[in-house]
């Protein structure tokens, strides 16, 4: 796998509240690679993130809006972060309800940067 | 295939008044190249000034930007140049109903109709202007936003099967996309659940989304109904789940009234 995708992966699992972070393939949510998935089977979030991913991005272009760059979906128990990198690739982070959402946008966003 | 937005601009750039500033424009405001097609739009205006489509041709790329007062100048000087022209009554049309002014709305695009009696977008727009105009009249609230600043258009209420419920969303053109946002989003819900209870998240609470041009949000605000919100790309991400709280509330005691 390619330094820099190590370094995206690592950069967001190091984020305070991030129970896994993992690269998806948009096309087909298949796992790229994944990083510190503790007690987490990376195929299913990975296959859901695309799926999710997927069917937001038909929404916006419908709206007439630029693709989405990241969608976060919040639940009472934690959160998925999904930001879009280009290449076709997902940068998917799971976190715990107390994670610092603002650190992870950002490690998110800044490692999706990375993947274009 | 060679780019034809980079065999237009070359086409330009060599004959400044080449008339193919007019798809040069336009294909720029479809990429959303809107600076770009901007100042092509204003440099036809400036050669062609008695020219109709140069002036419907700025009135769109105005409307993408969100510049809805000059759009409907461009719109209407368009039509005193060449009154029989279906683009800009459809333009005024939609900036009308985006503005609420709903009565104006529907004038417009029955006049847009009577040129264009094969177009299923204006037959579908004047449905839902004239079912608003009806509603006004008998004094239904037809949208639990009604009255919010800044909301309308933007916000939308739809059911776990694709279909709009309430509000409205308009693409950035001011075309009304809810429709279609709707069928996109039919088991929205389900999906974000499954996704949720799969990861052991709990329940899922809302779908936030982020992009260059926009950002949405979607909640539920009761059981099957989903609650889609629009803001500006430069709206604070954390100020968004306060706005779907509000307008969540608001959803629930209009669904309260109409069920």
């Amino acid at each position: 796998m390619s330094g820099f995708l190590v370094e995206a992966l690592d950069q967001l699992s190091r984020a305070d509240g991030v129970r896994g972070a993992l690269l998806v393939s948009a096309d087909d949510g298949l796992v790229v690679a994944e990083a510190a998935m503790e007690g987490i089977e990376a195929a299913p979030v990975a296959a859901l993130a695309a799926s999710l991913a997927g069917r937001l991005l038909k929404v916006a272009e419908t709206a007439g809006q630029a693709p989405p760059a990241l969608i976060h979906l919040e639940a009472t128990e934690g959160g998925l972060f999904i930001a879009v990198g280009e290449g076709g690739l997902l940068l998917v982070a799971i976190t715990t309800p107390d994670a610092n959402a603002g650190e992870v946008r950002l490690a998110l966003l800044d490692g999706a940067g990375r993947l274009s | 295939m060679t780019d034809p937005i980079e065999a237009w601009t070359a086409e330009l750039s060599a004959d400044p008044d080449s008339m193919v500033f007019l798809p040069l424009g336009e294909a720029l405001r479809r990429r959303r190249l809107l600076d770009g097609a901007l100042a092509v739009a204003r440099g036809g205006v400036q050669r062609y000034p008695e020219l109709a489509d140069a002036h419907d041709l700025l009135a769109r790329v105005l409307s993408d930007r969100g510049e809805g007062d000059a759009a409907f100048d461009a719109w209407t000087t368009a039509l005193r140049l060449q009154p029989e022209m279906v683009g800009p009554l459809k333009g005024i049309g939609f900036l009308c109903y985006r503005m609420g002014e709903f009565g104006r709305a529907l004038r417009q695009l029955e006049a847009a109709a009577a040129l264009a009696p094969d177009d299923p977008s204006l037959a579908v727009a004047i449905q839902r202007v004239r079912a608003r105009v009806e509603q006004e009249a008998l004094g239904v609230p037809a949208d639990p936003f009604e009255g919010t600043e800044g909301w309308h258009g933007v916000t939308m209420l739809l059911d776990s099967r694709g279909r709009r419920l309430a509000g409205s969303l308009l693409a950035p053109d001011g075309e009304d996309r809810s429709d279609a946002i709707a069928a996109r989003l039919a088991g929205v819900s389900r999906e974000a659940s499954r996704a949720a209870v799969l990861l052991d998240l709990g329940y899922w609470q809302a779908i936030q989304v982020e992009g260059s041009s926009a950002q949405m949000v979607l909640t539920e605000p009761a059981k099957d109904v989903v609650l889609v919100i629009q803001r500006p790309a430069d709206t604070p991400s954390g100020r968004l789940p306060l706005v779907a709280d509000r307008a969540g509330a608001l959803a629930r005691r209009w669904l309260e009234r109409v069920t």
